[in-house]
Order: structure tokens, then sequence, then C-alpha cells
């Protein structure tokens, strides 16, 4: 196999770095917008526990999409173009989810008291809006943007699985980080949610290369379905885990991370999977990262701040969550 | 009804509504740290806490305008992409790399920091904190940097070729520092400082009315009051500067804000008229001769060039011509209420009691005057760019999306909704708060004193046990 250039390199390093952004934008704000789900289950006393549990976090988590999308923007914005334009609707009501739920989060401590119940119930309907959104996103970008009966059904059934595994990821943040009555409700919640997340995971993955003739060609080809198959294992696994933990007493004393550690395991799996369906397109069977990206130098000119500054992004989110790392008490809120 | 207009339209509706908060929290990071100086080297523990009380009660105001910006922030993302896709396929490669700075500085200064100056005071040292508020002070001003860069760039474009249709950039140096950059960029600094100033003369003044905040509301008044009272007369020079270049790189704009369709000499200040762009002139003149003349060549028979030179490559000059005398009438207003308002509350030694309640009312009623002028501003230099994306080089309307009308319009009718809706929350939380300053502070210093969880630093003495609080 021939060596690639540094020129041939770019783009796919600008890839791996938007993957990556997306890949820690859907964990980390996929746990935040599960507690924002979670919302109508609890009391008013835990909905700040709630609150409080993702707040120093969400501004940052959130921050990761602009990354993500601004790494498409820049580094491939013919992509970019092409992805928004098939995917308008689902983009504007995320979007407006996402609004919702962030200024309820602070105007539900800032507002009159007799407010509050409203702006939580914002939070709770943005959240969800928002994670649907995402879900039927994801359904549309990995079957290509195709017409036909199949493809919204297919679709649908993201839109529907996504946001519970969204609620089982918050339940497994709860976990780790509350205590007594709240940390015992979230196992429940983590159970309730376990079942149909796992399911629709397993429906989806057999439905994927039915889906896609190009990402059957990917999967199933010796030898690498040997090595493929990995994943779904390791998947199964890692699932199987949490919910032999969420049983357990270990869970609400010195194992409260390990489901939250293993839901994160999941993720990366179902991540890679992903981008070994789709490699080396952008836009399944229509454009390849090589074809969307920018031009050398515009690649390199970006390619400095990149450097500077993803590094200290990183060290500094380290940082954070070493500042808030702890379990939750009371409403801490500026 | 023509899709490409409801694109303008949707794009104008995101943007006016984001623009609004990074306003605000450009110039109040600064003033946060400003307080948190005046803080530290306060003596008195009566002004200590004043000082503290100030910085706390506008961190909340900052927390607030900062989530808005973020939120509103995200959609702009998007709003390439959805309405305006052919920009980024002709010029990505120059707006990309600045975008890119923008949401890098952005992200790891202002999101970043931000959390530990909010929730982490008494978790991290007193210097932490600090440095935290400063690098988000920092961060904002820095997106602002790239932002205005990309946006002069699209004005003036300069330091570009173009190979196969699309743009490369030849110099970086000549892209970002482009002709109309330096002014531009000082503009936008100085309406966002002017617009934290009057919203914290109004706050204030509506504290001191309501009898809230005693201990801070008069200070905050003060510093508000002086900033503006020294800040609207730079901006009234630096916006000169600003059309000066205007008219060097983009006549046809500066013709449209005047009202001038023939070209001519000694060309009138026109106080109110109608133009109209059917007939192509102007209707119900009030006009002052020879001063437009005056003031864009410094000379009362120098020459203006006219609309009618350019044709198809002029703005629409109704929203031009009107948004320009919003912004200017705004500005006049702001001059005469900061310096009326300084020089009285000086005549009274600073005792804020002690003022007029007229006074009050109409310092409380320009609480968003900055709100008005800047976005205003943004109309002229934006609407005033068409029918250009890119001057003088690329038509919007070639690089519109093929989404369908109707779909347009259902969205734009959507954000339309959730936006007026957040505008009138947030102008009532701001209300609510203001009124109720000291229980929101209270609520806080309960809070404050219980021991945090997970603190990495030798515990400091929470700051608010300096000096009691009511």
């Amino acid at each position: 196999m021939r060596l690639m250039s540094f020129e041939e390199m770019l783009p796919l390093l600008f890839m791996a770095l938007m993957g990556l952004s997306m890949l820690i934008y859907v964990i980390s704000d996929g746990y935040d917008l599960g507690v924002g789900m979670l919302m109508h289950r609890a009391t008013p006393a835990e909905k700040d526990v709630l609150i409080a549990s993702i707040g120093p976090f969400w501004d940052a988590n959130e921050t990761w999409l602009v990354l993500g999308i601004g790494i498409l923007l820049v580094a491939f914005p013919k992509a970019h173009g092409m992805v928004l334009t098939e995917l308008y609707l689902p983009v504007t009501l995320m979007l407006i989810g996402l609004i919702l739920r962030g200024v309820a989060f602070d105007f539900r401590v800032k507002a009159k008291a007799v407010r509050k119940p409203m702006w939580d119930w914002l939070f709770f309907a943005g959240s969800t809006v928002a994670a649907v959104s995402q879900g039927w996103m994801l359904g549309r970008y990995v079957s290509g943007f195709g017409s036909g009966w199949n493809y919204p059904v297919f679709a649908a059934a993201i839109a529907a699985a996504l946001p519970m595994a969204y609620v089982l990821l918050g339940a497994c943040w709860l976990i780790m980080k509350t205590e007594g009555q709240l940390q015992q409700r979230a196992v429940q919640w983590a159970k309730v949610a376990w079942a149909p997340m796992v399911g629709g995971l397993i429906l989806i993955s057999m439905a994927t290369p039915w889906i896609s003739a190009t990402v059957m060609r990917r999967w199933f080809v010796l030898p690498e379905v040997i090595v493929l198959m990995a994943i779904p294992l390791m998947t199964g696994l890692a699932l199987l885990a949490v919910r032999a933990l969420l049983n357990t007493h270990q869970v609400r004393g010195p194992l409260a991370w390990l489901p939250f550690g293993l839901m994160i395991v999941v993720f990366v799996l179902g991540f890679l999977g992903l981008a070994y369906s789709i490699y080396p397109f952008v836009v399944i069977d229509r454009l390849t990262i090589w074809q969307a990206a920018s031009s050398t130098a515009a690649l390199k000119f970006t390619l400095i701040g990149v450097c500077i500054s993803v590094p200290a992004i990183a060290a500094y989110t380290v940082f954070s969550y070493r500042v808030f790392r702890g379990k939750t008490g009371e409403l801490r809120y500026a | 009804m023509d899709p490409i207009l409801l694109a303008r339209f949707q794009f104008a509706a995101n943007i006016t509504f984001h623009i609004l908060f990074p306003t605000i929290s450009i110039a109040l990071g600064w003033l946060l740290l400003f307080f948190r100086w005046r803080y530290l080297k306060a003596a008195e523990p009566e002004t200590k806490q004043a000082w503290l009380n100030a910085y706390r009660f506008w961190t909340k105001v900052f927390a607030l305008s900062f989530a808005l910006g973020v939120v509103s922030g995200i959609t702009m993302s998007f709003q390439f992409g959805t309405n305006w896709p052919g920009f980024m396929e002709k010029v990505g490669n120059i707006a990309g790399p600045l975008l890119g700075y923008e949401v890098l500085t952005a992200f790891f200064l202002e999101a970043g920091f931000l959390g530990v100056m909010l929730f982490g005071h008494g978790k991290v040292s007193e210097r932490v904190h600090l440095m935290s508020t400063f690098f988000v002070a920092f961060g904002t001003t820095m997106s602002a940097f790239w932002i205005l860069a990309l946006n002069s760039w699209m004005q003036t474009p300069v330091g570009y070729e173009v190979i196969n249709g699309e743009y490369h950039a030849l110099s970086w140096l000549a892209v970002i520092f482009n002709p109309s950059f330096p002014y531009r960029f000082t503009h936008m600094v100085l309406a966002s400082a002017l617009t934290c100033a009057f919203l914290l003369v109004g706050l204030s003044a509506w504290q001191v009315l309501k009898g809230a905040a005693q201990l801070s509301a008069p200070k905050v008044l003060r510093v508000g009051l002086t900033l503006a009272a020294a800040l609207v007369p730079l901006q009234i020079f630096i916006g000169d500067l600003h059309g000066l270049n205007t008219l060097k790189h983009q006549p046809q704009k500066i013709a449209a804000m005047e009202g001038v369709w023939e070209t001519q000499r000694g060309a009138p200040l026109l106080l109110f008229a109608i133009p109209d762009d059917q007939q192509r002139t102007n209707r119900f003149e009030i006009a002052v001769p020879k001063v437009a003349s005056f003031i864009l060549t410094h000379d009362f028979d120098g020459e203006i060039k006219g609309l009618n030179e350019f044709r198809d490559r002029h703005p629409p000059v109704l929203p031009v011509f009107f948004a320009f005398r919003v912004m200017v009438g705004m500005g006049v207003l702001m001059l005469a209420t900061s310096w009326l308002g300084w020089y009285l509350f000086r005549r009274a030694r600073w005792q804020a009691d002690q003022l007029p309640r007229a006074l009050l009312w109409l310092l409380a009623g320009m609480t968003f005057s900055g709100w008005i002028a800047t976005v205003a501003g943004w109309y002229v230099t934006e609407i005033g760019r068409q029918p250009f994306i890119v001057h003088g080089l690329i038509r919007t309307a070639d690089v519109a999306s093929n989404v369908a009308a109707p779909m347009i319009a259902l969205t734009l009718a959507l954000y339309v909704t959730v936006y007026l809706a957040l505008i009138f929350a947030y102008v009532v939380v701001l209300k609510y708060m203001a009124e109720k300053a000291d229980q929101v502070l209270a609520v806080d210093e309960v809070e404050l004193a219980v021991t945090p969880a997970g603190a990495i630093t030798a515990p400091v003495v929470p700051v608010g046990s300096i000096g009691g609080l009511t």
C-alpha cells in the first residue's frame, strides 16, 4: 500500500477531528439531554439536583457540536451545504429544541417561582425534541438520504432509539453523580431504558446493511468481517455488563462510575462501526472526503489554529471535570 | 413569495437575534473584570461588599446573556449551510478558516472557562477565578475579531485569487486586515461597550427607582454613565471614519444611506424622506442643503455618486435609508441622555437618591437603546451590501439553496415565534432580577457558604463572608 502524502492526509485528519468532536458531542450532550428527558419523572426537589448535576458542563458540551459542524463547514464546505439542505427541517427542530432547553436551564432559577414548572417542562420538551431530531438526522444520513418507503421507517426507528440511548446514558450519569433515594431511582430509570435501547440497537444494526448497499459491501467481506465482529460482540458484552451491574448493590457504592464508563464504551464502539461503514465518504455514495475537502492552503491555515486550541480544549475539559467532580449537592447557580 | 427574500429574512432573523447577546457579553465580560478588581482593591467593608454585589448580580446577567448567545450561535453555524450553501462552495476556502478560528477561540476560551467563572467561585483559588473571568472576556473579544474579519472581507474583499470559480486566499494578513476591518471592528466593540453601558445605567436606574440593590446600584449607575458619556462621542468619531471608508469602497451603500439618486455636488442632508425605488426619487423630503457632502467629503461642494450610476448593483434604498436614520437618531439620543445624566449625577454628588425621578425614568427607558442602535447599524451595512453576498463579486441570488419557499416560510415562522418569546422572557426576567437583586444574592450567599465537594485547591475563605450581607 502506498503511503499518502501530507496533502492527501490533511482532509483525513480533519475528518478524524470532526468525527472526534461529534463523538464527544454525542456522549457529553447525550448524557445531559438524557437527564433532561428524565426531568418529568423527578420530584421538584430532585429536578434541582438533576439540573445541578449538569450545570457546569452543558455549555461546553454543546460547543462540541459547534466545533463539529464548524469543521464540516470549514474543511468540507460542499458537504456542509449538501447535508444541511437535505436535513433542513430536522435541523431547525433540533436547533429550536436546543435553544428552548438552553434558555430554560437559565430562566428556571432566575424567573418567578410560579414560572418554574413551565421552564422545567420546556427543558424536558426541548431535550426530547433535540434528541429525536438528532436520531432522525442520523438515520437519514446513514441511509444516504434515500427516497422510498423504507428510508423514513429506518430514520424513524433511529429517531426512537437514540433518545432511549441518551436516557440510559443520562441515568448512568445520575447514578455516578447522585446519592441516596435519587440514585436509587436513577437505577430504576436505567433499567427501564435498557431494554428498548438494546432492542432498537439490534434492529437498527440488522437493518443498516439492508438499507445501504455500500454499507453491506463494507461489512460482509472476508477477512475484514472476522475483525469487525469484535465491534458488535464487545458492544453486546458492555451492554449486558451494564444490565447486570444495575442489579447489584455495588452500583450504588464503589462501582457507581462503571455503568457510565461502560456506556461510553458502547457509544465509542457504535461510532467506530459507523465510521468504518461510511469511509471514505462524507456524504454516502455522493461525496468522498477528498471530493468535499477545502483547498490544501485553507486546511493548512486552519490546522495551525487547531494545533493550538484542541490540546488546550482537551486539557481544559479535563480540568473542568476535575473541579466539578464528586457527588452533586444542592443547586449552585450563577 | 420569493424564496431568496425569505431565506434572507430567515438569516436576518437568526443573526439579529444572535447579535443581541454577544453585544452584551463582549463588553460585560470586561466590566465584570473591572467590578472584580474594584472589589479586591476596596478597603472599606461596605465598598467592598458593594462591588462584590455588583459583580455577583451582573455575573447572573452575563450568564443569562451568554446562554442565549451560545444557543443562538449554534443556530448560526447551521444557517450558512441551510440558507447559502453556494456561499461556502465558492468562498469556503476563505470564509471557512476565519469561521473556524472564531469557533475555536469561542470554544476554548469562553465555554470552557465560563464553567469555572460561573460555578467555580469557592472551588478554585481567587487568582484562578480572576484569570477565568479574564479569559472569558478575552475570548468574547477574540470571537468578535474573527467574525468581523470575515464580515469585513465580504464588504471589502482583497487578498484573494479565483481558480475555477472558487476563491483562494493569497495573503491571510490582507484577508483579515482588509480595508474596512479596522473601522468595523472598532465600531462594533464600541457598540458593545455602549450597549452594555446603557444596560448598566438602565437597570441600575430602575433599581434606584424601586429601592433595590442599594449598595451596588449607585456605583454601577456611575460606571455606566461615565462609560457612556465618554464613549458616545468617540463612537460618533469612529462612525464618521467608517462612513468615509465606506464611501471609498462601497459608494452605492453611502448613496442609499443618504438617499442620493443622481450624482451631485453639494448634496443635502436628508432629515426625512421616503425613498421610492420604483420612481427612483424621494418623496416628502426635509433637507439641509450641502450638509451630506460636507459630512462625507468634508467639503460643502464635494461630489457624491448617485444610485443611478449603479443601476442593478445597488441595495434597496428604503430599508438602508431608514435603518441609518434610526442608528444616528439613537446615537444622538444616547449622547444627550448620557451627558445630561452624568452632569446631574455629579451635581448630586453621586447620591442616587438625590436624582430627579424623571431622569431615572428616562435612563431606565434607555436600557435597550444600544440594541436598537446596533441592530439598525448592522441593517445599514448588511442590506447595504446587497445584491451581493461578497461585495462586487458574488450575488446573493447565486448562492441560495434550492429549498422550497413554503419550507423556508414555515421554519422562519418557527424561529421568529421562539425568538420573540425569548426576547420577551429575557427582558421580563432582567426586570424581575433587578427588582429582587438582594433576594437573588441572599440565596447565593447561603449556597456559597457550604463547602463544595471536589474542590481541587485548599479551601478559600468564602468571599461572601467578608462584611455581613443584609
